[in-house]
C-alpha cells in the first residue's frame, strides 16, 4: 500500500504491478464476509444435527422434567413466549409508530428537547439487556407491585423493543417524499388527515419489516427474564396477565446449565424451533421489502 | 404549519384557519407523549439503579468495591472487591473487538465499494440473519462446540471447560453485523464525487477505498466500533453459558470466569431476598456497567449525528 500512496511521476498512472494487488485485496474482502457467515452455516448444520434425534412432538408435547429428560420438553417456554411476546406486540408496534411519526413529522430538530429525544433513543437502542431486567426487577415487577407475571415481562421487553421499533419506522416514514405530504395538504387536508391517508399508508411495508425485525429479536431475548423469575423449569402454561412463566430462550438456558448430556441434546431441538421461527419471520420481513418498497 | 396568517382581506376570505383545530392538538400531544416514554424509559432506568445502589455504597466502601480483588459477595463472609468482573468484562471485549472489527470492516468495504447490487441483495439479508441469532444460541454454541474444538486445535492453552476465549469468539462474531452496517451506512453515504475524483487522479479501486472512502466515512466506522463495544461488554447470555461464573482475579483467557453482565444474571437468577446485601450488590455492578455502556453509546450516538449532518 505504500508503495501507491503518493503517484511521483506520471508513469505510475499506468498502474503497474496492480491488478495482482487488487485481486488480492478484493479476496481478503470477499473471506472475511464468509468467514462471518461460515460460522452461521457451520452452527446452523450443528444445532440442527444434535437436536435431530430429539425434534419431535415430545418437545412441543410435554413440560421440562429433571427426572425425565426422555419424556421432557419446552412447552410452556413455547406458551410463555407467545404470551409475552404477543403483548409485547400489542404494546410496543403502536406506541413505537407514534412516537416515530411525532419524531418524523411534527418535531421541530432545532429544538434541544426534540434533539434530547431523538439521542436518548439511540442510546436506549444499545443499552445491555440485563439493564432492561433491571429496570423490569426494580421498577416494573417491585415498584409497581406487579411481580414476576407474564405483563411484568411483557412491559420489560416493551421497553426493550421500542427503540428498534422507533428508529425502523422513523426510516419507513422518512423514505415518503415531502412532494406526497405538500400535496395532501395543499388540498386542504389538516396535518393529521396527510399522516393517517397518505404518509402512514405509504411506509406500512416498511413498518412492518422493522416491527416483525424488532418482534424476531423480542423472541430470541433471554437476559432481562433471568432477573424476573423466569429462570427456573416451568411445568404449567400461563393462564393470563398475572400467571408465572419463562420463556424458551430461558428454558433453553437452563437445559444447557444441566449436567447430563441428554438435556443439551433437547436444548439443541428447542434451538432448532427457535431458529426455525427467527428464520421464518426474517423470511417473511425480507420479502416484504422487496415486494412492496417502492423507489419513489 | 400555518403559521403564516395571511389576511387578504380585500378579497373577504382569510387562508388562515377559521377554528382551532382541537382534534389535531390532541393527536400531536398523544404522540408527544409516545416519544416522551423513552426519556420515561431513562429515568426509570436510573430511578431503579439509584437508590440500591446509594444503599450498596452504605454498607460497602467504596475503596473495598474498587479497592481490592477478591469478589465474592453472595459468600459467606462476602467480599466486594468488583476488579475480577471489571477485567473479565474488559477480556472478553477485547477478544471479541480483535474478531468484529476487522472482519465487520472488511465485510463493509466489500458490501459498500465491491459488491454489485445483485450480491448485496443476498448477503445484506444473511448479514441480519446472522444478527437476529439469539445470544443464546450462541452461548451454546460456543460452550458444546467452538470449546471442544479449541481444546482438540490447541490442546497447550489448557482449556476450562467454561472459559473467556471461546465466549469471546462467539461474542465477537454476534457483533460483526453491527460493525459490518454501520460501517456500511456510513461508507454508502460518502458522496460519489469523492470516489470520481480519486479515480480520476488515477487511484485504484482498491486505494479509494482505503484512502478516501474509509477515512470519509471515519466518524461513522469509529461510531460503529464503539456500539460493538458497548454490546460486547453487556451481552449476558453467550458469557453466562460458555465463560461461567467463577470470579478469581485472573486474566488467562483459558479460564472460567464471570463479567459483570454474567454476575448480574446469575445473582439476579438465585434467590436474594429485597435489602440484602446481595440484591443491592446486582443493582451496584448494573449501574457501573450502565454508566460504561451509556458513555459509549452516547458518544457513538453524536458521531453518528456528526456525520449525518456533513453528508446528508
Amino acid at each position: 500500500m505504500a508503495v501507491l500512496s503518493t503517484p511521483r511521476s506520471a508513469v505510475q498512472l499506468a498502474g503497474q504491478g496492480r491488478p495482482l494487488k487488487e485481486h488480492l485485496f478484493r479476496l481478503m474482502l470477499l473471506a472475511s464476509l464468509l468467514i462471518a457467515l461460515g460460522v452461521l452455516a457451520v452452527l446452523l448444520v450443528y444445532v440442527v444435527n444434535r437436536g435431530w434425534p430429539r425434534l419431535d412432538a415430545r418437545l412441543w408435547e410435554n413440560f421440562p422434567s429433571i427426572r425425565r429428560p426422555d419424556s421432557s420438553g419446552v412447552l410452556s417456554g413455547i406458551t410463555g413466549t407467545v404470551w409475552v411476546v404477543g403483548l409485547t406486540a400489542l404494546f410496543a408496534l403502536p406506541t413505537g409508530v407514534l412516537a416515530a411519526v411525532y419524531l418524523e413529522e411534527y418535531a421541530d430538530k432545532t429544538k434541544w428537547y426534540n434533539r434530547l429525544i431523538e439521542l436518548n433513543i439511540s442510546n436506549l437502542a444499545a443499552v445491555p439487556s440485563i439493564v432492561y431486567g433491571i429496570l423490569g426487577l426494580g421498577i416494573i415487577s417491585r415498584t409497581m407491585g406487579l411481580g414476576p407475571s407474564v405483563l411484568t415481562g411483557a412491559l420489560t421487553l416493551t421497553l426493550l423493543v421500542l427503540p428498534i421499533v422507533i428508529i425502523a419506522s422513523r426510516e419507513a416514514i422518512k423514505a415518503v417524499p415531502p412532494s406526497i405530504r405538500e400535496g395532501s395538504l395543499a388540498l386542504g387536508a389538516t396535518q393529521w388527515q396527510t399522516i393517517w391517508r397518505q404518509v402512514l399508508p405509504a411506509s406500512v411495508p416498511g413498518i412492518a419489516t422493522g416491527s416483525i425485525l424488532a418482534l424476531s429479536r423480542a423472541i430470541g431475548e433471554a437476559a432481562p427474564f433471568m432477573l424476573l423469575g423466569a429462570a427456573t423449569l416451568v411445568r404449567f402454561n400461563p393462564d393470563g396477565l398475572d400467571s408465572s412463566f419463562s420463556v424458551l430462550p430461558v428454558q433453553i438456558y437452563y437445559l444447557i446449565a444441566q449436567s447430563r448430556p441428554e438435556f443439551h441434546v433437547i436444548a439443541a431441538a428447542a434451538i432448532v424451533i427457535l431458529l426455525a421461527i427467527l428464520l421464518l419471520m426474517n423470511s417473511v420481513a425480507i420479502w416484504l421489502r422487496n415486494r412492496y418498497q417502492k423507489r419513489w | 404549519m400555518a403559521q403564516h396568517r395571511a389576511t387578504a382581506r380585500g378579497n373577504g376570505r382569510s387562508l388562515a384557519r377559521s377554528r382551532p383545530r382541537y382534534g389535531e392538538l390532541v393527536v400531536k400531544a398523544l404522540l408527544l407523549a409516545a416519544a416522551l416514554l423513552s426519556i420515561a424509559t431513562t429515568i426509570g432506568i436510573v430511578g431503579a439503579l439509584l437508590e440500591p445502589t446509594i444503599e450498596f455504597f452504605q454498607a460497602v466502601s467504596i475503596g473495598e468495591f474498587f479497592g481490592s480483588t477478591s469478589w465474592g459477595p453472595l459468600f459467606n463472609p462476602p467480599s466486594f472487591g468488583v476488579w475480577p468482573i471489571i477485567v473479565a468484562t474488559l477480556e472478553i471485549t477485547v477478544i471479541a473487538i480483535v474478531v468484529a472489527v476487522p472482519l465487520g470492516l472488511a465485510s463493509a468495504i466489500y458490501l459498500s465499494e465491491y459488491a454489485t447490487p445483485r450480491v448485496r441483495k443476498i448477503f445484506k439479508p444473511v448479514l441480519e440473519v446472522l444478527a437476529g441469532v439469539p445470544t443464546v444460541v450462541f452461548g451454546f454454541f460456543a460452550l458444546t462446540f467452538v470449546t471442544p474444538l479449541l481444546k482438540d486445535w490447541f490442546p497447550f492453552l489448557n482449556l476450562e471447560g467454561k472459559n473467556a476465549l471461546a465466549a469471546g469468539l462467539m461474542v465477537g462474531v454476534m457483533i460483526i453485523p453491527i460493525v459490518a452496517s454501520m460501517s456500511e451506512d456510513a461508507m454508502s453515504a460518502v458522496p460519489n464525487s469523492l470516489r470520481e475524483g480519486s479515480f480520476a487522479l488515477g487511484a485504484s479501486k482498491m486505494v479509494t477505498s482505503v484512502r478516501v472512502v474509509v477515512p470519509a466515512a471515519f466518524s461513522g466506522i469509529i461510531a460503529a466500533v464503539i456500539l460493538a463495544i458497548s454490546r460486547a461488554a453487556g451481552e449476558t447470555m453467550i458469557v453466562v453459558v460458555a465463560a461461567g461464573s467463577r470470579s478469581i482475579f485472573t486474566f488467562n483467557p483459558a479460564n472460567e470466569m464471570a463479567t459483570m453482565a454474567a454476575f448480574i444474571a446469575q445473582a439476579g437468577a438465585g434467590d436474594n431476598p429485597v435489602g440484602s446485601i446481595g440484591y443491592k450488590t446486582i443493582f451496584a455492578v448494573g449501574t457501573l456497567l450502565f454508566l460504561m455502556t451509556f458513555a459509549m453509546n452516547w458518544f457513538s450516538a453524536r458521531m453518528v449525528q456528526k456525520y449525518r449532518e456533513v453528508y446528508d
